[in-house]
């Protein structure tokens, strides 16, 4: 009687790995097939485009700070900040934080206010795969700066 | 968005201080792009927006996308004006809403 019980356990368990690694196999094919298929997002150069509105960007005082390789696409590490003194006068509006290798381009986009007392953003985001990373930020005088930074990935983070 | 968030910020403040205010709260970001088992699109359900405001002036306000992390951590900024209570709002997809309030203690 002890005997039985103690294999159904054994069973069930068996059972249980099972499927679960075939659902999660499931999900990591269904992924790549379809990601691209549906309703397309705006590009990367789009939505550049559309944040700068015909305006150029200048190269400077942008600081990203983003792990040269990472290991996990799923939460990588992120923190811009932007020169800037955040008067009332003077100050950063808003932010955008951009992929240019994800299926959706934005990460997030930040406004502040001269409240904020320095431009920074730190969070984490999904990366598909080993891409560039942008920062654009808006300044209240309606000028852009713009900062790059690559960062290789090792296993993507859309699942696929 | 059933667990408290997570915040914090310094204990102790000055007037001018800059200070960071750490936050973390517990979302799936569904992002939309991904099949469940039964092979349907899982919809999109992802905090979209997070604003913190002081004293009802808006301090920072974030437009998050399927680009953020699960439980996304957001930090910020926040040059202290004085004492007084930072009120910090995030709103998902499905309309949930979170509010907390964190007091910034001057002295």
């Amino acid at each position: 009687m002890t005997q039985r019980m103690k294999l159904e356990v054994v069973d069930r368990r068996d059972f249980l790995v099972g499927a679960t690694a075939a659902s999660a196999l499931a999900t990591l094919l269904a992924m790549h097939g379809t990601a691209f298929a549906q309703e397309k997002p705006p590009t990367f150069q789009e939505t550049l485009d559309k944040i700068l509105g015909g305006k150029k960007a200048e190269e400077a005082k942008i600081t990203i700070e983003l792990p040269e390789i990472a290991e996990n696409g799923n939460t990588v590490p992120y923190t811009v900040t932007v020169d800037n003194p955040m008067t009332d006068a003077d100050y950063v509006k808003s932010l955008h934080i951009l992929s240019s290798g994800n299926p959706s381009p934005n990460i997030a986009s930040y406004y502040f206010s001269p409240l904020a007392g320095q431009a920074f953003a730190s969070s984490r985001m999904r990366l598909a795969k080993t891409q560039d990373i942008y920062a654009v930020a808006e300044l209240s005088n309606g000028n852009f700066l713009v900062g790059k930074r690559t960062v290789k990935v090792t296993i993507g983070g859309c699942g696929g | 968005m059933s667990n408290k968030p997570r915040i914090k910020v310094p204990a102790t403040n000055k007037v001018g201080d800059v200070i960071e205010v750490k936050t973390l709260i517990s979302h799936v970001m569904e992002t939309g792009f991904r099949k469940g088992s039964d092979g349907n699109l899982v919809p999109r359900n992802i905090i979209n927006t997070f604003t913190a405001t002081f004293g009802g002036k808006e301090v920072v306000k974030v437009d998050l996308s399927s680009g953020v992390s699960a439980n996304p951590y957001i930090s910020f900024k926040f040059k202290v004006p004085g004492p007084g209570d930072l009120e910090l709002t995030w709103i998902d997809d499905s309309g949930a809403k979170t509010v907390e309030k964190v007091a910034i203690a001057v002295g």
